[in-house]
């Protein structure tokens, strides 16, 4: 049965569903910042007064928390809040979490999720504006997922906390009232890119947010007689290079769309990608819209300068169009 | 108070301790021979502390541990010759050669996961707490840690967590910096604290602490016993601090063993105690010290101990030869478990 959800509402069903099904499924933290949506966290409370805690503000013991809970033997979700505050807790992912299954040679398990809210929030400035997925991309271990859509926020986040690896679920701010469909309760296999529109003439692959201002570019274009397909890679590790790399042998042309700074972005990783290994389809050259690097500007007229749109992407689309 | 131990207590104790010794002279003499490089940290003169610790805990407790965890895996008992082949970081190493000195972890043992970042073990130490609480079972965890982990921040906000949530955590500090040299003397890293007494620090979160000779067995012992209860009886964490003597041999930077093998015959006077690492001899070494402590009044246990330790020498030699047997790990599996 098909039920319309926010993506906010979305990820309370799966915790909800998870923790229904697995007694050591616990909630340290409230994924849902300190915006409206925080009062669905009410049920979750009540159904799990033992199991849904807050803990101090300290992201990094929180962290450390869910790497010690997750390796005695429960599957805790760990919010991080803003995305920002989990710099404070990379060590603990990222030389904790995400490394301990390698160097125990495969007998050390850590079922970990990690969820924050991060991106262009709208007069966060710089301290309350980072996109963080690109530095955790970096970090070997850690699957990281970035949904777009309440169907795909349900499906990953119960995939999330079903999997023995440490996962990183990257939110965004603009993203948690969203709504749509979510057709059935399922979980969404982790590393499996989503072609949210079917085209010929070029490939747009654009990751969480992003994935909503490509869909209009590619309405807007197809106006123009441009028939664009837009890849969502959902997952960001592991990374469905296949499915990005059969779309470009389709189109020839690639857009890569991310809201982080350009350098070493996703963009910027997946251009590489397919430069190196998808180098003899492409017509023209790789086009990569992202935020320039620097930090975000609290003035809503400079912030707007800074974030990918419809407009810019739909410009790079037409730049790969002009080259060949 | 010292509770009085029975010698049946000892007797374990101190064969646990001797495996411990022995394992660290073989890697200081691995070492020596060139059969591994890097850093590497030995826990000579901390062997009072882990063998009493782990004598403690049961087999469903879960453990956290730091760069200095050779005793503490061996005397839950972690078979000595994969331990070494870890060190040596071959395919028969505890973890495949992955880890090597500083990450010995097996989960069978319920090791959670050695971590050598500093305030590692601590800050995961609540979280293996969590799960023991989870689970309902009575069962506990413990994390072990060096005085300089409460230089770091996450140890303060691991506390937090345990002590707001009576999470059935033992953190017990292994203070080995009480009279280290500190760098500017030429010594190694040693701690750096504003707090003249690490009591203090879980004690403002109210955490009940205990300060206790970390070279006497039956104190370290009865101390970690009572915490242990404390923590299955549900009363929440527990901070203690073992004073450990600084062993010689860890003032550098790259250990040696500049107090030699360890000569038993030290405990029954046989062998001279004289010269620089006097006071190490006679009163600083845990493993002569619980010597002495059996042979006292009681000549007839001298050939139980130098057949125990006969025996553990033997098995570290065989320990020593299956390590070195074992080969350098297959480049096929360089890429094995990044992912479970």
């Amino acid at each position: 049965m098909s039920e319309h959800m926010s993506i906010a509402q979305a990820l309370i069903a799966a915790i909800a569903d998870a923790m229904a099904e697995d007694p050591m499924v616990c909630l340290l933290g409230s994924p849902l910042g300190l915006g409206p949506q925080r009062m669905l966290m009410n049920g979750l409370r009540e159904a799990h007064p033992d199991r849904v805690l807050d803990p101090p503000t300290c992201e990094a013991g929180n962290a450390a928390l869910g790497v010690g809970a997750a390796m005695g033997g429960a599957r805790p979700f760990v919010d991080l809040s803003t995305g920002s505050f989990s710099f404070l807790a990379f060590s603990q992912i990222v030389n904790e979490a995400a490394v301990a299954h390698y160097m125990s040679n495969g007998k050390v398990r850590v079922p970990v999720t990690y969820h924050t809210l991060e991106g262009v929030r709208g007069g966060g400035a710089p301290q309350h504006s980072q996109n963080v997925h690109a530095l955790f991309w970096n970090a070997s271990g850690l699957e990281m997922l970035a949904p777009a859509t309440p169907a795909d926020m349900y499906g990953l986040a119960r995939s999330a906390i079903a999997s023995d690896n440490p996962t990183f679920i990257m939110g965004h701010a603009k993203l948690l009232g969203l709504e749509g469909p979510v057709p059935e309760r399922k979980a969404v296999p982790i590393g499996k890119a989503d072609i949210k529109r079917r085209g010929r003439d070029v490939t747009i692959v654009a990751i969480h947010l992003m994935v909503h201002p490509a869909l209009a570019a590619a309405e807007a274009l197809a106006k123009e007689g441009i028939d664009v397909e837009v890849v969502d890679p959902r997952t960001l590790a592991p990374l469905d290079e296949a499915t990005i790399l059969s779309s470009v042998a389709k189109t020839g042309r690639l857009v890569v769309v991310d809201e982080a700074p350009l350098q070493g972005s996703i963009a910027s990783g997946i251009a590489g990608m397919v430069a190196e290994r998808g180098f003899h389809s492409l017509k023209a050259p790789i086009q990569r819209v992202a935020r320039p690097d620097a930090p975000v500007a609290f003035a809503a007229g400079l912030e707007a300068l800074l974030v990918p749109t419809a407009e810019t992407i739909a410009a790079a689309v037409k730049r790969t169009l002009s080259t060949s | 108070m010292t509770k009085p131990q029975t010698d049946d207590l000892r007797w374990k104790l101190f064969e646990t301790m001797l495996l411990m010794r022995r394992f660290e002279e073989s890697v200081s003499r691995l070492n020596e021979q060139k059969h591994f490089t890097g850093h590497y940290h030995l826990y000579i003169g901390e062997e009072a502390t882990g063998s009493a610790a782990m004598a403690c805990l049961e087999p469903r407790d879960t453990i956290t541990t730091t760069h200095r965890n050779h005793g503490h895996v061996i005397a839950r008992g972690a078979d000595p010759g994969a331990a070494l082949a870890e060190i040596l970081g071959r395919a028969g190493g505890l973890n495949g050669g992955r880890g090597g000195t500083i990450h010995l972890c097996d989960p069978a043992l319920g090791f959670l996961s050695t971590s050598g970042i500093v305030g590692g073990s601590i800050s995961m130490g609540s979280g293996g707490a969590f799960a023991r609480k989870m689970k309902k079972d009575g069962s506990i965890h413990m994390a072990f840690f060096g005085d300089s982990a409460l230089e770091e921040g996450v140890a303060f906000e691991a506390l937090n967590i345990a002590a707001l949530w009576k999470l059935p955590c033992v953190f017990l500090c292994e203070n080995n910096s009480a009279e280290a040299w500190a760098p500017g003397s030429g010594g190694y890293t040693t701690l750096v604290h504003a707090a003249h007494d690490l009591r203090a620090i879980p004690a403002a979160l109210g955490i009940p602490t205990t300060r206790v000779d970390g070279v006497d067995v039956d104190a370290c012992h009865a101390a970690i016993m009572e915490g242990v209860a404390r923590c299955r009886a549900g009363e929440g964490p527990v901070f203690i601090e073992a004073m450990t003597k600084r062993w010689a041999g860890s003032a550098p930077l790259w250990p040696e063993l500049s107090t030699g093998v360890t000569d038993l015959r030290m405990a029954t006077g046989e062998a001279s105690t004289t010269g620089e690492h006097h006071a190490w001899f006679e009163h600083d070494d845990p493993v002569l010290r619980l010597a002495r402590t059996l042979l006292a009044g009681a000549p007839a246990n001298k050939a139980r101990v130098f057949d125990m330790d006969a025996r553990v020498r033997a098995r570290m030699a065989e320990a020593e030869a299956f390590a070195i047997a074992s080969p350098s790990p297959a480049a096929a599996t360089l890429l094995d478990h990044v992912f479970a």
